[in-house]
């Protein structure tokens, strides 16, 4: 069953076409995955979708609600972390949790009780008296995740929940994303962070220019590039770029200090480069075959590579 | 269709959020509070002047200054930062967003103004010719006002202190063209026509009904104004606002 449903969703703002025809369908506890470059439209499709901002055409449901016709019933089904996460930083972490609550008719016990669950997992039982102007990015965002999830919602949408944080924030951010899913939440994710998609998400969706290029499970998407099998290597000699011209590789790039050759037959291309080194007296410091990632994916089908 | 129940505690909550938030903010503060004290002592000191005989038009300028203080700052603060797009997503509509807004605002503007009133009652003896009245005029007056700040703050700015000083502008002459300084029964003809125009001149003359019984207007018309006044205003503040919603502002 499709929880989150977008139709022909379109926007622009003057000129500039931002979103254009963006369908987009979410089964029941999926995780969600929306990449795109910067200005690709995704932020302008989030808040569309919930509710935020007015679209030109088309329509977005959430638990089968129209949005913009039943934004009420409609977002009582929802949590959301906006894109800078930002909560009342006028308000202690404990009155931004609790405010929030109610807003979904959560009563005085079950909002305090679920308030103390998720500060302390999130931990930040010693600093919920705190006034949040107080704390830092990844507390803030911290914070931001509590209010989205107190109601425990069908549907949590983020977007990019881990901008700008610590490895510790980051950590902390994809775990809660991975418990709400486990306790029955659909998650709608939008990201920059190729690797956090390919972690996370069960499905993925590319758009680019306000246009939805690709549609599938990372694993898919992956394959769909599997002519760019690429062998990386390292000497510990200088080696010339002219040295690995033929042989069946298509091209060659340097990525620190390793070569990385692009060929359609690995193995030819090792050994290509084990003659290289014997021919060249070169040592080889390290060699690995590897599949495209989903970054590699993720960039030609938004540049066109 | 919108269940009214969610609606309502919507509204609730924005206006809980607003006076939790907004109510001690330092330009509140100095425009709700003490701004229309100091005119009015300004006014008042060192002029041989019946302080009971313009009591009622203190009021009106201090429920005026209150209510209209707490919604220019609301929506400018929470733009600038970033706070009104978590708002929007919250199960709230623009119009429980206004309301709570003009809730919070008339909220704080009858509080001051029954505080002022009572203090005037005891230290100057006050008539109360019709305390029915008072009773509507204070928050009728409260949310016209309050409305007129919200009305105020719609334009899409993102700076409180660009929006407060555009508010002053507007708020300013209004109280010289009220029948506040000079009472509505010593008004000369264009000048007659021109207080006509300004909403606080219905306030003013529904606080001279209630307190003097001096009224100059029907009681009737005076709220029957304001009620139109205020509907106005919402249905401005809600079409601006709507507007930017739709550009993404």
């Amino acid at each position: 069953m499709e929880i989150i449903e977008a139709d022909n969703l379109s926007k622009s703002f003057g000129p500039v076409r931002a979103v254009d025809k963006v369908s987009i369908a979410v089964k029941e506890g999926e995780i969600f995955g929306f990449l795109g470059p910067n200005g690709a439209g995704k932020t302008t499709t989030i808040r569309m979708m919930t509710g935020v901002l007015t679209p030109d055409a088309g329509s977005a449901r959430i638990c089968g609600i129209d949005i913009h016709k039943n934004p009420l019933e409609a977002k009582m089904k929802m949590g959301i972390i906006p894109e800078n996460g930002t909560v009342y930083s006028d308000l202690t972490a404990e009155q931004n949790i609790l405010w929030t609550a109610k807003f979904y008719g959560m009563d005085g016990f079950s909002r305090k009780k679920r308030a103390d669950e998720i500060l302390s997992y999130l931990g930040l039982t010693e600093r919920r008296n705190d006034i949040v102007r107080t704390f830092s990015k990844g507390m803030r965002q911290r914070i931001s995740i509590a209010c989205a999830i107190v109601p425990s919602p069908p549907v949590l949408f983020l977007d990019e929940p881990t901008g700008g944080l610590d490895v510790f924030s980051r950590r902390l951010v994809i775990d809660t994303i991975r418990r709400m899913n486990d306790e029955g939440s659909t998650v709608f994710l939008t990201t920059h962070n190729i690797e956090e998609a390919n972690e996370l998400c069960t499905i993925i969706s590319v758009i680019n220019k306000g246009k939805i290029i690709a549609t599938d499970s990372p694993e898919k998407l992956k394959k769909t590039f599997d002519t760019a099998n690429y062998l990386e290597i390292a000497f510990e000699q200088p080696v010339k770029k002219e040295w690995f011209a033929g042989d069946g590789i298509s091209r060659v790039e340097t990525h620190g200090d390793k070569w990385r050759l692009y060929t359609e037959d690995p193995d030819r291309a090792v050994k290509y480069c084990a003659a290289l080194a014997e021919r060249e007296h070169l040592k080889i410091l390290s060699i690995a075959t590897s599949n495209p990632t989903l970054e590699e994916a993720f960039v030609q089908l938004t540049t066109g590579a | 269709m919108m269940d009214l129940r969610i609606f309502a505690r919507s509204v609730l909550l924005v206006t809980e959020k607003n006076m939790r938030i907004y109510y001690y903010k330092g330009a509140v503060v100095i425009f709700g509070l003490l701004f229309p004290f100091i005119m009015f002592l300004t006014f008042f000191i060192g002029r041989n002047l019946d302080l009971v005989m313009f009591y009622p038009a203190f009021l009106g300028m201090m429920l005026f200054f209150s209510a209209s203080s707490t919604g220019p700052l609301i929506t400018p603060w929470e733009k600038r930062e970033k706070t009104y797009e978590r708002l929007l997503s919250l199960p709230v509509t623009l119009e429980s967003i206004i309301l709570g807004d003009i809730l919070a605002g008339a909220i704080f503007g009858v509080v001051i103004t029954t505080i002022v009133w009572s203090a005037g009652s005891l230290i100057l003896h006050l008539p109360l010719a019709n305390a029915g009245l008072l009773a509507v005029t204070l928050p009728l007056g409260a949310l016209t006002f309050a409305a007129l700040g919200t009305l105020l703050s719609s334009p899409a700015m993102s700076n409180p202190s660009n929006v407060m000083m555009l508010s002053n502008l507007i708020r300013l002459p209004l109280i010289f063209v009220s029948g506040i300084f000079i009472p509505l029964s010593q008004l000369g003809n264009w000048e007659w026509i021109l207080t006509s125009l300004s909403p606080l001149t219905y306030l003013v003359d529904l606080f001279n009904g209630s307190i003097n019984g001096n009224a100059v207007y029907s009681p009737v018309l005076d709220v029957l104004v304001l009620g139109i006044v205020i509907l106005g205003f919402i249905g401005c503040a809600k079409l601006i606002q709507q507007w930017n919603l739709s550009k993404g502002i």
